[in-house]
């Protein structure tokens, strides 16, 4: 759905800075998430999970957990079903274990009890007979011929011949003669990287309450980000039709891609049938970063080559990401995005996934693209330090923009890179003198975006007042700006909008809230919902008035005669046209079903000032600039927050946070204490500047924005800090002990 | 496990209940007494959601056993209006867009209040070390010290 | 497991000293609830002791300040009178966990949780603090040097109960001060950490000194070569560098996920240098 031709019209709402609906509910405590639904007569489910990294299950003896007083199930995996399909396969065995353990903390059987204290005790009853297997964490070791393998049999036709077993796809882009393009530098840098897996670290654990009836009739309350994509999962690994499941998504504690697949929800449906009784099942916070979706860890090396005014003349990237214990893609967007940012006459980028007895990767922000573009972000840091070139104007001058063959086949239409880079050229920032030991970093970061299944319905209520009701979980404000966008175009004020988020059952498919689609799609079947209301509305006056549908113009919330054989009629606003609706044909309604293509890809740009403390390796951001183009921002403190929100996660992924493996391949810091998210202190006001170069792909010119803002940090703080210390990063995080150790063989 | 009977006061109100031992004042208020307003993030001491005032301190109620709460006062986020009047706090959160998913606000709010009925002036630098102990994970912080800011402005000049 | 307040402190006693389980007292129980919550123990028992006489009381004592069990961050950090003789116990105790845990957290909880990266315990060490214990056998007072004796283990013996830790009287021209360092700026555990307490003559030449290590061994460590080396001195740089030396010297870390054997030794000798310098400018001295 193109851009409106009138798209740079005044408009009334969008733009705004609007109270959210859900802001009292959730400032005093009453919004319900995850874990604050109850049903009576519930169960309490808790599950028993591996100390083992790799290990064959030889038995699992449930009897003495059976037999203890208050226990009403217990399930393991051949409690579930067996869908055809791979994928939903992997989810199942995800849920609870088939044959092996694949990583510490892979579940291996549930139970549901009365309360939680015999749930914990049925726990330890539950006997599992395990031989310990070789186990493999790390990325680059998975990848050799002899590592241990962690599944068989899973790579995919693109595998190379001859790899481990581990390395279950590999993907290749570019175009060019590389050889040719490093012919023409003058100067080339090689390097090698390496990222940690990091986690989304939202701030609710996962919880479901399940019901499911002999019958095969289920009701699902859980936190997620999808609750059709959950019904999906549901339906395949518990055997039950998708009609006969509700789901409703409860409020969401922060989701970052992490919640749009499942790892309790079938396990508690299956103890809820063989229980008869409601179950639920909430984490805690150890399970959450022992079995849910870290992001990937990545081994990266990047080749550039540049001429000494600054020209990159060809680049390559060689990107291996391990995605935990079964076979995950993410290395695609990773080699996808890598050089997205730059104009190249030569580039190519391959990429390998692997196979590690760790948690299944899940989606996390821009899934795949701050490890890829943080390496290639630092080489070109690199050479415009070895150049003596300017980091920004280097940027600019090997810029992406419209009509560039991006380094993965499209060709871009209108993007917003040159404009984030020239307003982050012309902000004070850029030019602002630093201190000793300081340096500033800046990087581009780029995301695709997604616009996906969307289906939404409009109601024009008796009052005149409008009700919108979608399928995606709101996780940022988009129930906020869906009215917005619903009372923009049928020209009422924005508070005479109420949008509810649906269940299942009461509205058609959507695709999950990820991909920053959100705003995008489910904003344009808004729209679309909105304008065949308003037709329909015209419609009903030109009857009432006597007159062609086509001399009927909806403006300004109002139906009024239009052109010459119009003739003279008060307007109609919506209200009145709804008032008399029940004699014009009955409810007024609009709906929107969609497939939507056309989300604009984002860039943006990160300016950082880092201090660094030469006796103890310590970073302190010192200030923090965020420039991203929005499209279209309809509301500007959510899109800020996007930016802030994002821009934090990648500090804290380049500064303190990683997955940390023992050698017994047991994960050594489960819990929020020593996984270190950034907490207030830590950080500087993140300053932000929203661009708005209109989506060709949207009416208003809206982009996803939630994304994009975690790709560039990784690189601008490793380029800042490597600037303040003398001394090129390359391994993130860039903790302190390892800064000072950098610093100290610098010399 | 024999269960303790505790009388407590509630954000004003009195309050009985029957707990195990074993059991914090966060499992009391989520699963007993439906004030599911208090999140259990971690259950550590270790992200904040979980804030209350116990006997006019802030702490967490993941690491305090309910069975410690005997003859206490206890204030939580459902007692932080005025009936339909919210606290400044709360109606500048909204205004200011200081939350995104929002599990993290109460126990925000919570720790934010206390905060500024010790200091009515606080730093900018004042409140990132006061709320250090509350995680949030969507907003990068700036807004919330933004509104904590706002709200306290207004409260001064009240 | 049982819960129990007793009414008195020899009740406490014999209720732990008595019990055949497992028991554990309850203060502040930001550490204990973390334990028990993690599934690290099961008490059969736990004894509340805060509502006992004392335990919740800053009593000022022949020049010093008697510090009560169940005092908790909070309380101490607003005690004028110990922040102005004693800033570097106060502001070690204040860095422990959030203000949510400050609320609750007592310094003799993080005596007696036996850590060696316990934040407040190197600056009680530095003050020549002592711990007054009430046993079986009656009362009894032992410096807080001698209580820790390896990770998670102390000397207190079943039915033990530390009371109070006493803060002695200090001169004029004295003070102390406590750092640590930690990867952020809060929520962390000490990865290395120094508690300093300085005596100096009128004219700034220190006349004693005591250096405390955290994180650096299987306890808290008091460096009493660090501290010789600079008495006797105004703080210059071959003082300050032999007592780094000394202080680096005494390090005998573990490498872990918080920090490895070089950082941690590297370090520990940072702060305790800063600490020495803020400690030497807080009791007067100008360099």
């Amino acid at each position: 759905m193109p851009l409106d031709q009138n798209s740079k019209r005044d408009f009334k709402v969008i733009g705004k800075r609007v109270l959210r609906p859900d802001g009292i509910d959730k400032v005093t405590g009453k919004a319900m998430y995850g874990a604050d639904m109850t049903a009576p007569g519930m169960l309490v489910g808790r599950i028993l999970r591996s100390p083992h990294a790799h290990a064959r299950i030889v038995s699992i003896d449930t009897s003495a957990a059976e037999a203890l007083k208050g226990v009403k199930a217990i399930v393991i995996n051949a409690d579930l079903a067996n869908p055809e399909d791979e994928f939903f396969a992997d989810i199942r065995d995800n849920c609870l274990a088939r044959e092996k353990v694949l990583y510490d903390g892979h579940a291996v059987a549930a139970v549901a009890a009365v309360d939680k204290a015999t749930a914990k005790s049925a726990l330890r009853l539950i006997k599992v007979k395990y031989e310990v297997l070789p186990h493999v964490t790390d990325v680059d070791e998975a990848m050799k011929a002899d590592a241990p393998v962690v599944q068989e049999g899973r790579a995919d036709e693109s595998a190379p011949a001859g790899s481990s077993q581990n390395v279950t796809s590999h993907f290749e882009f570019g175009h060019g003669d590389l050889d040719a393009g490093f012919a023409k530098a003058d100067k080339i840098i090689e390097r090698s990287f390496k990222t940690a897996a990091t986690h989304q670290g939202y701030i609710e654990p996962h919880a479901c309450l399940a019901s499911l009836g002999s019958d095969g009739r289920g009701e699902l309350w859980c936190c997620t980000q999808g609750q059709y994509n959950v019904r999906t999962i549901c339906s395949e690994v518990c055997g039950i039709e998708a009609s006969q499941l509700r789901v409703t998504a409860s409020e969401i504690g922060g989701g970052f891609g992490g919640k749009t697949t499942c790892f309790i929800e079938p396990v508690a449906l299956a103890l809820s049938r063989k229980s008869g009784k409601p179950v639920k099942l909430v984490m805690t916070r150890e399970e959450v970063f022992r079995a849910t979706g870290p992001t990937v860890s990545s081994s990266t090396d990047v080749k550039i080559g540049m001429t000494s005014n600054g020209r990159i003349t060809a680049a390559q990237a060689k990107l291996r990401y391990q995605g935990g214990a079964f076979p995950c893609g993410t290395v695609e967007f990773g080699a996808q995005a890598a050089f997205a940012a730059y104009d190249l006459e030569a580039v190519q980028t391959l990429g390998w996934n692997v196979m590690t007895n760790r948690p299944k990767e899940a989606a996390y922000r821009a899934p795949g693209a701050p490890m890829a573009i943080f390496a290639v972000e630092s080489v070109v840091d690199e050479l415009c330090q070895e150049l003596g070139l300017d980091p920004l104007e280097t940027r600019l001058k090997n810029a992406a923009r419209k009509g560039t063959l991006s380094s993965y086949g499209p060709t871009f239409n209108d993007i917003g890179l040159v404009a984030t880079l020239e307003a982050a050229k012309a902000h004070p920032h850029y030019t602002a003198p630093l201190g000793e030991n300081q340096g500033r970093g800046l990087s581009c970061g780029f995301w695709f975006n997604f616009g996906g299944n969307t289906c939404v319905s409009l109601n024009i209520n008796p009052d005149g007042t409008v009700g919108v009701v979608e399928g995606n979980p709101d996780i940022g404000g988009s129930r906020a700006s869906i009215s917005m966008m619903a009372a923009e175009e049928l020209g009422i004020p924005y508070e005479k909008v109420r949008t509810v988020i649906t269940d299942t059952n009461s509205l058609g498919f959507n695709d999950v809230t990820d991909g920053s689609r959100v705003t995008f799609a489910v904003g344009l079947a808004t729209i679309k919902a909105a304008r065949a209301a308003i037709d329909n509305m015209c419609e009903r006056v030109a009857n009432i008035w006597g007159i062609d549908r086509d001399a009927v113009e909806w403006v300004d919330g109002a139906a009024q005669p239009a052109g010459p054989n119009a003739g003279s009629h008060p307007p109609m606003s919506l209200a009145e046209i709804a008032a008399v609706a029940d004699q014009t044909g009955g409810p007024i309604a609009g709906h929107h079903e969609v497939n939507a293509d056309g989300a604009g890809v984002s860039f943006g740009v990160h300016l950082c000032d880092t201090e660094v403390d030469p006796e103890t390796g310590a970073t302190k951001i010192l200030r923090y600039t965020v420039f991203q183009d929005a499209g279209r921002a309809v509301h500007p403190d959510y899109v800020e927050g996007q930016m802030q929100g994002g821009s934090v996660q990648g500090i804290g992924w380049a500064l303190n946070e990683e997955y940390i493996y023992g050698d017994d391949g047991r994960l050594q810091n489960a819990g929020f204490l020593d996984y270190r998210v950034p907490v207030a202190s830590d950080l500087p006001p993140i300053e932000t500047v929203i661009l708005e170069i209109p989506n060709p792909g949207h009416p208003y010119g809206v982009r996803g924005v939630g994304e994009t803002s975690i790709v560039p940090p990784l690189a601008a703080i490793a380029n800042a800090v490597s600037r303040a210390a003398g001394v090129r990063m390359t391994e993130l995080p860039i903790s302190p002990p390892k800064l000072l150790k950098a610093m100290s063989e610098r010399g | 496990m024999k269960k303790l009977h505790i009388s407590t006061s509630i954000n004003g109100d009195e309050a009985q209940f029957i707990c195990a031992p074993d059991e914090t004042l966060l499992d009391v208020l989520r699963d007993h007494l439906g004030l599911t307003g208090a999140k259990e993030g971690c259950g550590t001491g270790d992200c904040g959601a979980c804030s209350v005032m116990l006997n006019g301190r802030l702490v967490c109620s993941c690491l305090v056993l309910a069975g410690e709460t005997e003859g206490a006062e206890v204030e939580t986020i459902e007692g932080m209006a005025n009936g339909d009047d919210l606290h400044t706090l709360q109606r500048v959160f909204i205004e200011k867009a200081a939350l995104q998913c929002g599990i993290c606000t109460p126990g925000i709010l919570v720790a934010a209040r206390a905060l500024l009925e010790k200091n009515p002036d606080p730093t900018d630098t004042e409140i990132r070390y006061w709320l250090a102990g509350n995680l949030c994970r969507c907003t990068g912080y700036d807004k919330i010290i933004k509104a904590v800011q706002a709200a306290a402005a207004e409260m001064r000049s009240v | 497991m049982r819960y129990v307040k007793p009414e008195n402190l020899k009740d406490a006693s014999a209720l732990i000293g008595g019990e055949e389980g497992i028991s554990r007292i309850l203060a502040g129980g930001t550490d204990v609830l973390v334990q028990l919550k993690a599934e690290m123990v099961e008490p059969d028992l736990i004894v509340d002791v805060k509502h006992l006489d004392g335990m919740r009381e800053i009593v000022a004592e022949d020049g010093g300040y008697r510090i009560g069990a169940a005092v908790s961050g909070a309380e101490l950090g607003e005690h004028t009178g110990v922040k102005a003789l004693w800033p570097g116990v106060v502001e070690a105790m204040e860095l422990i966990g959030s203000t949510q845990v400050q609320g609750r957290a007592t310094m003799v909880g993080n005596l007696c949780n036996g850590s060696p990266a316990a934040d407040s315990v190197p600056a009680m060490v530095a003050a020549d603090a002592v711990a007054r214990i009430h046993g079986l056998a009656g009362e009894r007072d032992i410096p807080v040097l001698d209580i820790p004796t390896g990770p998670g283990r102390t000397s207190l013996a079943k039915g033990d109960i530390i009371t109070s830790v006493f803060l002695p009287a200090r001169p004029d021209h004295a003070s102390d001060a406590y750092l640590r360092f930690i990867p952020r700026t809060e929520m962390d555990i000490a990865v290395a950490s120094a508690g300093v307490s300085l005596e100096l003559d009128a004219d700034g030449t220190c006349r004693a000194a005591r250096v405390a290590l955290g994180a650096v061994a299987p306890t808290v460590v008091l460096v009493e070569a660090a501290g010789a080396a600079l008495v006797g001195t105004k703080l210059d740089d071959a003082a300050i560098a032999a007592m780094v030396q000394a202080a680096e010297a005494t390090c005998n870390p573990i490498s872990d996920k918080r920090g490895t054997v070089e950082y941690r030794t590297k370090t520990a000798g940072v702060l305790a240098k800063r600490a020495t310098l803020i400690a030497y400018a807080r009791a007067g001295g100008q360099k």
